[in-house]
């Protein structure tokens, strides 16, 4: 795997905003078809991140690189023309917009000439419709169907949907589980799965472990800005990850007190901390 | 035939569409009205119509998340453009028409710029050019003519056009109404726009991150709605011969009474130009039709009061009636879904 060329690379990048340092030397790189899970706790620097890599921020120092050539964005829509599609929690979904007109907002399909061309509304809905069912999600049939009454696992997934069709190759999903319950989050997992066999390069962050294991291939902790640790799948335990995410072993001395305060108290637990 | 009906309401136009039926009725049952001698009358399709040319550009702007309330100035600053001109200096009316339509894009763009440019919410900013407006146009037709109210006549080709009656009554601007409803349902229900414009009521910053032009079509909006009160201004100062200075701040509420009856959303990223018609219809119909009725004309105002919290509750019921949508007709039978699910 090593020799491939990743399809994108961070090199040692800081970003700075004024006398705030809130990336320190960050150096990442995510194959196509794989995975990368960043974890990290609130406030690690995980949305600065994903806002260096989508364009949104400049990074102050180091360099990026895609597909091993160099690139910097001035825009977020350069991030997407050059095919990293971000996805934030809801997506970039219109609730009071139907499923057709969701999916193409911005890239409209038309026919007809001159001021007269019209927003072709069944081609719109029937690919949209075909696309969302093909990474798993049977339950939309209709694209005239409003958006809104989608459940967020689903809204989710058609903007990831939307992404593959438009030719996305890095796939930014920002805590796209954080919202939702089990089997919604599951549903979520199933496309980021369907997403990697197409050969996309997946950016999963999230601060919720077993979600990351059960999708990630590849996995970097950030804490207060800098990677703290740089693994693959099967290198750690949960256990180990969720001890690195709440920064370093404090999240086992908390565990380490508790079972020491029960082994003393009959089986009860501490009150908690105020 | 239930499922046509459930797509009716399912439009934002329902609420508007049953409460016009319903104020018909309430005038028939209640207040004896001849429908014959209603549907006949020019009172109500004049005034609709005066209004709803501001309305239906005033409804879009509400659908993209803005709000324009500067229009109750520009409607007397459009007439008056076209009296001061073409009237006071007695310049070819083309001329007063330019400056009347060419105030109306400069105001508009301001408000756009104002609104792009700044954090400040369109209603606050568009209250500053409403009141400045008024200023301007007080002072101006004061230091330019030394009076509030101006005299002007059109050419016979300006009055046919803008300013003549059809048969005994209505005004030739409910011509133009129909044509900037049809042109605007065109645009925004089958073109491309129309989706731009819903997607950004809906989320601005998803818009713009989609490469919508945002921005530039805030400006465009702002710029159709005071282009359209200074065309409805313009228009009237030709139809009566004269314009005076007005406040104008009626109309303001009665558009947007109109357009939120009509099914606007008023946060922005729901409705229809049908709705914004019918709601102005609707609202005409009571401001107006209450004349026809034995019901004392006082009346008017808590009518039009209960019919907007009426459609209003009706357009809400609708919205989450569209949103829990699962159409029967195209979903295949329930056993055919279970076995394609994993």
């Amino acid at each position: 795997m090593s020799d491939k060329t990743p399809v994108l690379e961070m090199r040692k990048v800081d970003k700075s905003f004024g006398p705030i340092d809130v990336l320190h030397e960050i150096s990442l790189k995510v194959n196509e078809g794989e995975v990368l899970c960043l974890l990290g706790d609130n406030g690690a620097g995980k949305s600065t991140l994903i806002k260096t890599m989508s364009g949104v921020h400049q990074p102050t120092r180091g360099e990026m690189l895609m597909d091993g050539k160099p690139v910097s964005f001035n825009r977020p829509r350069e991030a997407q023309d050059m095919g990293i599609a971000t996805v934030h929690q809801f997506g970039g979904t219109y609730p009071l917009m139907s499923v057709g007109r969701n999916f193409f907002a911005g890239n409209e399909p038309t026919k007809g000439v001159g001021p007269f061309k019209v927003f072709d509304r069944q081609k719109a809905n029937r690919i949209a419709v075909d696309e969302v069912q093909k990474m798993g999600i049977t339950r939309i049939t209709d694209g005239d169907r409003l958006v809104g009454g989608l459940s967020g696992g689903e809204r989710q997934s058609l903007a990831i949907a939307r992404a593959v069709y438009f030719g996305a190759r890095v796939l930014i999903l920002d805590e796209p589980t954080a919202a939702l319950g089990v089997k919604q989050a599951a549903h979520v997992l199933r496309i980021v799965n369907e997403a990697k066999r197409r050969g996309l390069a997946v950016i999963f962050i999230t601060h919720q472990v077993m979600h990351a294991m059960a999708v990630g291939d590849h996995f970097a902790v950030l804490i207060r800005g800098a990677i703290a640790a740089d693994f693959r799948k099967g290198e750690k335990t949960r256990e180990e990850i969720a001890d690195l995410m709440a920064g370093g072993e404090s999240m086992a001395d908390l565990e380490a007190n508790i079972e020491g305060y029960m082994e003393t108290h009959d089986g009860h637990v501490p009150e908690p901390a105020h | 035939m239930r499922d046509a009906f459930g797509n009716f309401l399912r439009q934002p136009g329902a609420g508007a569409v049953l409460s016009l039926v319903g104020i018909l009725l309430f005038f028939v049952v209640f207040g004896g009205v001849d429908l014959v001698a209603l549907m006949g009358a020019a009172s109500w399709v004049n005034f609709a119509a005066n209004m709803g040319i501001v309305a239906i550009p005033v409804g879009l702007l509400m659908i993209a998340g803005e709000l324009d309330i500067s229009i109750g100035a520009m409607i007397p600053a459009g007439s008056m453009t076209v009296a001061i001109v073409s009237g006071h200096y007695e310049l070819p009316i083309m001329f007063g028409m330019i400056a009347a339509l060419g105030l109306g894009v400069i105001v508009g763009t301001i408000n756009g710029m104002l609104t792009i440019r700044t954090t400040v919410p369109s209603l606050i900013i568009t209250l500053g050019t409403l009141v400045a407006m008024q200023g301007i146009v007080l002072t101006a037709s004061k230091l330019l003519t030394g009076a509030a109210s101006v005299a002007v006549t059109a050419p016979s080709w300006a009055k046919f056009a803008f300013g003549s009656l059809l048969g005994a009554s209505h005004q030739v601007i409910i011509i133009w109404w129909i044509i900037t409803a049809v042109v605007f349902w065109f645009v925004v229900h089958k073109q491309r726009f129309g989706n731009w414009l819903f997607a950004m009521g809906g989320d601005r910053d998803s818009a713009r991150n989609a490469g919508i032009p945002v921005d530039r079509m805030t400006i465009t909006l702002f710029i159709l709605s005071a282009t359209a009160a200074t065309f409805v201004g313009m228009c009237q100062a030709i139809l009566f011969n004269s314009a005076q200075v007005s406040g104008g701040m009626g109309i303001i509420f009665n558009v947007i009474v109109s357009v939120v009856v009509g099914g606007t959303l008023l946060t922005g990223g729901f409705g229809s130009v049908i709705g914004i018609f019918v709601g102005t219809l609707t609202f005409a119909v009571v401001n107006q039709g209450i004349y026809f009725t034995e019901i004392d004309r006082n009346w008017s105002n808590l009518i039009i009061g209960a019919t907007l919290l009426i459609a209003v509750a009706m357009n809400e019921s609708f919205r989450s009636l569209a949103l829990s949508m699962v159409t029967r007709k195209k979903t295949p039978a329930p056993a055919v879904q279970a076995a394609a699910r994993p």
